[in-house]
C-alpha cells in the first residue's frame, strides 16, 4: 500500500463512522447506543479530536543531518566520556551541554527481540514487525526492527540507514550479517 | 513518622463495565470502603485518585470523583504511575497520613479502559515509554516490551513456553474463585499453547486483558485506626524505584530492576532478609501483566533465585499450600487490569486475606499476618513494593 492508500483508507474509517453517528443521531434524536455484547447504552461522544504533536529536535539536529549522510550518530560527553543513544545534547552527570557527536558502531548482537503480531492501529499498515535490541560494538544499546524472518538473542547483525516506507522516511535498522 | 492502617476496604466487580461511567464505577469501590470502616464523607481529610486516562473522556477524574461522591472540598489530586497508579495514589494517601498531615485518607483507583475501541487502547498503552524513540519508528505494543524480556529471559534461562503457561493456568485457577474477576473460567494447557501469538514469544493467554474496575482503601493513622477498627492492617513499608524510558537504555532483559530495587527498600524497612523473604509472607500479589512478568517478580522478590523462577512455576509452588501463594485472587491475567485501580485491588486483595475474608476457594493459612504486593508500571518504568501486617510495627 502507498501512503496515500493508508491515509485514504483511514479517513474513510473515520468518515464512515462519522456517518454512523449521524444515523445514530436522525434515528434517535440523541448519539446513544446500545452497546451489542452488553445491551449498556453508550453516548457517542459528538467532539472530534485529532493529535499530531510537534516535537522540538533542534538540539539533537545532527543526528538527523547524519541520517541523510548514511549515519547513525550518537553524542559522546567530552567531561566524562558517556555515550548517549538516543543521542542527547545534555550530559546531566556532568551538568555540561554541547556534546560531541560520534558515530555509532556496525557491529551488535541481539539480546532481546520480540515479533509485534497485533499491531497499533497506527502500524497496522506493516507486515509483522521484528523488534530488537541489540548490544553494539562500543558497549551501548540500540532498539530498532531487525530486516529478517528468523531472529534469536545472540544473532549478529549490522546497524544501518534505511528509508523506511511505504512514509519514505529516514530512520534505521538491523540486518543479519 | 506514625504507624499507619488500613480501615476499610473496597472493591468493584472487574471486566467490560459499562453499565456505569468513570465516577459511578469508583463510587461503586468508595461506598463500599465508608461502610466497611463505618465512616462519612466529613471524616475523610484528604483523597487521592489514581487513574491513567486517556481511554476515558475525563481529564480531571479526581474532581469529577470528588464532587460525584461528596468528596468536595477536600485536598486531592490524581496520580499517575502508568500501571502502578494504584500503588502511588496509595503512597500518596500513606505518606499524608504518616507525616501527620492528616488523620483520614481515601485512596480511590479507578480506570474504564473500554470508553475507547481496543485497537484505540493498544495504541495509547504502546506510547507509554518513550514516545519518540521507541515507538514513533517502531510501534512497540506493551506486550512487545514484555516479549523482549521473555525472548532474553527463555534465552538465558531455558525456560519453556509451558512454564509460561502454568502463570497463566494458576492465576485463571483462582479467577475462577473470585467473583470479581474478570475471567472467572480455568483454562488448560492445551488452550493455552493454541492462543494466538499478540507479540512472540507471547501469546493472548500470557496478557492481561483490557479491562475497567474501581478499589478503594480508608487509611487512618495508629490513634484513629484504633477507634474504627480492632482489626487494622498495617502498612509496614513501601519500597518505590523507577527505570529509564527507554528500554535499551537498560542493561538486562531477565529483571525487571526497579521491581529488585523497590524490594530491597522495602524490606531493609521491614527488617526482612531477601533470600529468605518468602518465609515472611502468608501471601503475595505481583504484578503478572503478562505471564514472563510474574516469573520474574519471583526472582526481583527473593521469592526464587536468579534463574530460578520459572522453575517455581513449572513446581506449582505458588498455589495455596505451596513455597509461597501468588495472585491467588487471579491476578492481573484473570482478575483483570484496569490500570490505575490494579494497584489498591492488591492492596484489598492482601487486607482481605490477611483477616481472613478472601473468597471461598482463595483463602491462604495466615501464620505470620504478613502479605506483600509488587506493582509495576509500564515495563519496569515505576515500581512500589508494599509490606502489610496485622502486627502493629514498632516505630
Amino acid at each position: 500500500m502507498s501512503v496515500n492508500e493508508v491515509r485514504e483508507k483511514l479517513q474513510k474509517e473515520i468518515s464512515q463512522s462519522i456517518r454512523a453517528l449521524d444515523s445514530v443521531i436522525r434515528a434517535n434524536g440523541l448519539p446513544i447506543i446500545n452497546e451489542q455484547k452488553t445491551n449498556n447504552s453508550l453516548w457517542i461522544d459528538v467532539r472530534e479530536i485529532d493529535l499530531r504533536y510537534q516535537i522540538p529536535v533542534k538540539k539533537v539536529s545532527k543526528f538527523f543531518e547524519g541520517l541523510k549522510q548514511g549515519k547513525v550518530m550518537a553524542t559522546k560527553c567530552p567531561k566524562c566520556g558517556s555515550i548517549y543513544f538516543p543521542p542527547q545534547d545534555d550530559c546531566p552527570k556532568c551538568k555540561i551541554s554541547n556534546l560531541d557527536w560520534v558515530e555509532m558502531p556496525e557491529d551488535g548482537e541481539i539480546v532481546a527481540f520480540s515479533v509485534v503480531n497485533v499491531k497499533p492501529p497506527s502500524f497496522s499498515h506493516y507486515q509483522d514487525y521484528v523488534v530488537g535490541i541489540a548490544r553494539m560494538s562500543n558497549g551501548v544499546n540500540v532498539l530498532a526492527w531487525v530486516n529478517s524472518k528468523e531472529v534469536k538473542v545472540g544473532m549478529k547483525v549490522k546497524l544501518r540507514v534505511t528509508k523506511r516506507e511505504p512514509e519514505g522516511y529516514l530512520t534505521y535498522e538491523f540486518i543479519p550479517t | 513518622m506514625r504507624n499507619v492502617a488500613i480501615v476499610g476496604t473496597g472493591h468493584t466487580k472487574f471486566g467490560v463495565r459499562t453499565d456505569v461511567n468513570l465516577q459511578e464505577l469508583a463510587w461503586e469501590a468508595i461506598k463500599q470502603a465508608l461502610e466497611e470502616a463505618n465512616l462519612e464523607q466529613k471524616d475523610i481529610q484528604y483523597f487521592a485518585v489514581g487513574n491513567v486516562g486517556n481511554w476515558s473522556s475525563e481529564e480531571l477524574p479526581a474532581v469529577v470523583i470528588g464532587e460525584y461522591c461528596d468528596l468536595t472540598p477536600k485536598g486531592t489530586m490524581r496520580v499517575e504511575a502508568a500501571c502502578a497508579t494504584g500503588s502511588a495514589a496509595l503512597r500518596d494517601a500513606y505518606l499524608a497520613v504518616k507525616s501527620g498531615e492528616v488523620d483520614i485518607a481515601l485512596v480511590v483507583g479507578v480506570e474504564q479502559m473500554h470508553q475507547s475501541p481496543n485497537p484505540q487502547v493498544i495504541e495509547l498503552i504502546g506510547r507509554a515509554g518513550d514516545y519518540f524513540w521507541e515507538f514513533e519508528n517502531f510501534g512497540l505494543t506493551f506486550p512487545g516490551y514484555y516479549a523482549l524480556h521473555a525472548s532474553a529471559y527463555m534465552a538465558k534461562y531455558g525456560a519453556k513456553e509451558e512454564d509460561l503457561g502454568k502463570i497463566a493456568i494458576k492465576n485463571h485457577y483462582y479467577g475462577a474463585r473470585n467473583p470479581y474477576a474478570q475471567f472467572q473460567k480455568e483454562i488448560t494447557m492445551e488452550e493455552y499453547l493454541k492462543s494466538k501469538p499478540v507479540a512472540y514469544p507471547l501469546k493472548l493467554l500470557d496478557s492481561s486483558p483490557i479491562t475497567d474496575g474501581a478499589a478503594a482503601v480508608i487509611l487512618a493513622s495508629e490513634e484513629v485506626a484504633k477507634k474504627i477498627t480492632d482489626s487494622p492492617v498495617w502498612i509496614v513499608a513501601q519500597g518505590v524505584a523507577s527505570g529509564t524510558a527507554n528500554l535499551s537504555k537498560r542493561t538486562d532483559f531477565t529483571h525487571i530492576e526497579a521491581a529488585y530495587l523497590a524490594a530491597q527498600q522495602a524490606y531493609k524497612k521491614a527488617k526482612i532478609d531477601f533470600e529468605n523473604s518468602w518465609k515472611y509472607f502468608d501471601v503475595a500479589e505481583v504484578h503478572d501483566c503478562f505471564t514472563i512478568a510474574e516469573i520474574m517478580a519471583y526472582e526481583d522478590l527473593g521469592f526464587a533465585k536468579r534463574g530460578e523462577g520459572h522453575l517455581l512455576a513449572r513446581e506449582g509452588q505458588t498455589y495455596i499450600g505451596g513455597r509461597i501463594p501468588v495472585n491467588v485472587d487471579g491476578g492481573l491475567k484473570a482478575k483483570g487490569h484496569p490500570i490505575g485501580a490494579t494497584g489498591v485491588s492488591m492492596a484489598v486483595s492482601i487486607t482481605r486475606q490477611l483477616l481472613y475474608r478472601a473468597h471461598k476457594g482463595t483463602q491462604v493459612d495466615v501464620k505470620n499476618g504478613m502479605g506483600i504486593a509488587h506493582n509495576v508500571g509500564g515495563t519496569g518504568h515505576y515500581a512500589y513494593v508494599t509490606i502489610f501486617s496485622t502486627r502493629r510495627p514498632s516505630t
